[in-house]
């Protein structure tokens, strides 16, 4: 692993498996996923952070008794990162681990 | 409670009985001692020693992040922010919830299946060993040095409110008696052993949390709005502000956009973080471990809100204010206030348990990376064995819980969030841009690692020496001091207290300029990790006995 590869690449099995179609597949299926996902929280936090420091009327308004807008916002990103976390966890256990897997056997199994 | 409280107003040194914290915290140690000796009978392979043998399951693992990750910054200091600032302290740790995401979706499970030991080795997967793993490991030091320094210089803050220990001489033999301790967990329980004091420590924190949280509601007829008004009323009328307005902390909203950066992009980037995803078998409990750990983190984070808040109105803000750990103590004035001395003695326990797991995490991570890194690929050029390996970093251990020792002893006093919020982001500038583009981007390669790493530590390090975090904040008319670091000058010209939003952004330009402007490519060595990556072909396995 310390050593550099050599720049013979054509008969590599990793070379080939990543030029696979069935790798391609796998690849671009997670990141179908994860990234518009991550762009999805990160434009959510952000959006909350913006309304908090420049919207402080607003979040500071009393909707419920004493309850806020900022403090609801905010715990809707405690919310929203729970509801995430279990659809990430719930596809990556479904839909992806079974492909990864099937490609790992194929190469012969986890280990070298 | 109330026969104890007049005799308490006068004698604000100490609170509660410091026997009864002594005794329950040298409990703690007792009972982690044991564990830790029995768990790491075979400590001597480099799986062993650095990763626990891999054979801890996703659970495990998870209650074990959440015992890293919730430091004494985040319980101490978040719950006293909220006490103080209200919906401001809030904010903060919402940043360190979401940051979890990014951990979840794009790292956690790649890491897992190409590295082996620490961060350096999936950033020099690919690339030129020698050069990434020295930017590495000299990133993974100045990360973790800062985050440790935090860690111990909350120790000594603490100490004066809990056991009653305020002469300067005394902290200091407080925070070496807790360096010691931490530094045979780590010498003699390596990853195994920190791995399970973790474990203890965040089972200890979230229960006493949680009974803590019930109680405040129980007091206040279960009913959060009500909470919410007595605590804002009780500060109104003790010469603050409304506790849920936005902007009481954070005053400029440049700088409040900056710190939220570098929370949210912070934590996927913390070495001793990521170092906890190779003590799992496999990247699906990799993935296990961080559900967990989302799970186990937001909820103790909902409970500080009404710890805060309940702070706020039962102890008050002036009580905390003048109390010796001033905004750090209003959780143990809480829970004096509602449990006396035994729940002060067990919260004050718990708290100590904090910052000596999360300071035996930071130093096995540095330790590991000054062998793995430095050692073995730089001074031995690969050769080391493994057992060399581990003696290397049992000693570097040793050394770098003497700095820490020494360096929290220098540091007490400093602010704690300040240090932290400086290791997150150092480790979003630095360290994240290079793992995403390791990780995601073909065209990546040596050249623009060197430069995204140095670029973003040198940009953070530099933009904070000359912060007014350092220098130059006004004086404050209560303290009659400054609140930066050195009193008495000014050379600050940059105007935000956090680096991030100018260092963060700069480590990711860099890392492109860098890339496209250098033609090195391993095709090879980029189709092993990305194939390693996704279908874990390859990955390091866990040990079997």
């Amino acid at each position: 692993m310390s050593k550099d590869a050599p720049d013979r690449v054509v008969d590599d099995p990793n070379v080939a498996m990543q030029n696979s179609d069935e790798f391609a597949e796998l690849r671009s299926r997670f990141r179908r996923f994860v990234f518009p996902l991550t762009a999805l929280f990160l434009a959510w936090y952000f959006l909350y952070v913006l309304l908090s420091v420049f919207a402080k009327d607003f979040m500071g308004t009393r909707v419920l008794g004493n309850i806020t807008w900022g403090l609801i916002f905010g715990l809707l990103q405690f919310v929203s990162t729970f509801v995430i976390t279990m659809y990430y966890a719930r596809w990556a256990d479904r839909e992806f681990d079974p492909r990864a897997e099937a490609l790992a056997q194929k190469m012969g199994g986890h280990h070298k | 409670m109330s026969a104890i409280a007049p005799t308490l107003v006068p004698a604000v040194t100490t609170v509660g009985n410091p026997a009864i914290n002594i005794g329950i915290f040298a409990l703690f140690v007792v009972v982690t001692l044991a564990i830790v000796i029995r768990a790491s009978r075979n400590n001597r392979s480099a799986a062993e020693y650095y990763a626990g043998g891999r054979a801890f399951s996703g659970r495990q693992n998870g209650i074990a992040i959440a015992g890293d990750y919730l430091s004494a910054a985040s319980f101490l200091g978040i719950a006293g922010a909220i006490a103080l600032n209200g919906y401001d302290g809030f904010l903060y740790s919402i940043g360190f919830l979401v940051a979890w995401l990014v951990a979840l979706l794009l790292v956690a499970e790649l890491l897992r299946n190409v590295g082996k030991y620490t961060m350096a080795d999936v950033l020099s997967f690919r690339l030129r060993q020698r050069p990434v793993r020295i930017a590495a490991a000299i990133s993974t030091l100045v990360v973790s040095f800062f985050y440790l320094l935090a860690q111990m210089a909350g120790a000594g803050g603490l100490v004066a409110l809990l056991l009653g220990i305020e002469g300067a001489v005394g902290q200091r033999i407080v925070i070496a008696v807790v360096g010691v301790i931490m530094i045979f967990y780590v010498i003699y329980g390596g990853m195994k052993g920190t791995t399970w004091v973790q474990i203890i420590k965040a089972v200890l924190l979230i229960i006493g949390a949680g009974v803590m949280t019930v109680w405040v509601l129980g007091k206040f007829g279960l009913n959060l709005s009500s909470l919410l008004g007595e605590a804002t009323t009780a500060s109104q009328e003790g010469g603050g502000k409304d506790l849920l307005q936005p902007g009481l902390q954070y005053k400029n909203p440049i700088d409040f956009i900056s710190l939220s950066m570098a929370l949210v992009l912070g934590t996927a980037g913390l070495p001793h973080v990521l170092m906890r995803f190779y003590t799992v078998p496999t990247s699906r409990e990799a993935r296990r471990s961080v559900v967990w750990a989302i799970w186990l983190i937001g909820i103790f984070y909902l409970f500080t809100l009404v710890l805060g808040f309940g702070a706020a109105e039962l102890v008050g803000a002036s009580e905390i204010k003048n109390a010796p750990g001033a905004v750090n103590s209003a959780a143990p004035l809480l829970a004096f206030k509602l449990g006396g001395e035994i729940l002060l003695g067990v919260i004050s326990a718990v708290a100590f348990a904090t910052i000596l797991a999360v300071v035996a995490g930071l130093t096995i991570t540095a330790s590991a990376s000054l062998s793995h890194d430095i050692y073995n690929t730089v001074v031995r050029g690969g050769d080391a064995t493994p057992e060399e390996e581990v003696k290397v970093a049992r000693i570097a251990a040793l050394v770098l819980g003497a700095i820490a020792i020494v360096g929290g002893i220098f540091a007490l006093g400093q602010n704690i969030a300040f240090l932290v919020a400086l290791a997150f982001a150092i480790a979003a500038s630095a360290n994240l841009p290079t793992i995403l583009y390791s990780l995601f981007w073909k065209r990546f390669n040596t050249r623009g690692a060197l430069w995204s790493i140095y670029g973003g530590l040198v940009s953070a390090i530099t933009l904070i020496v000359f912060s007014p975090v350092v220098s130059g904040k006004a004086i404050d008319p209560v303290t009659k001091k400054s609140p930066s670091m050195l009193q008495g000058v000014d050379f600050h010209w940059f105007p935000l207290d956090n680096p991030g939003i100018i260092s963060i952004p700069l480590g990711f330009v860099l890392g492109y300029i860098g890339t496209v402007t250098s033609r090195e490519y391993n095709a090879a060595k980029y189709a092993e990790m990305e194939v390693r990556s996704l279908t874990g072909h390859g990955a390091e396995a866990a040990t079997h006995h």
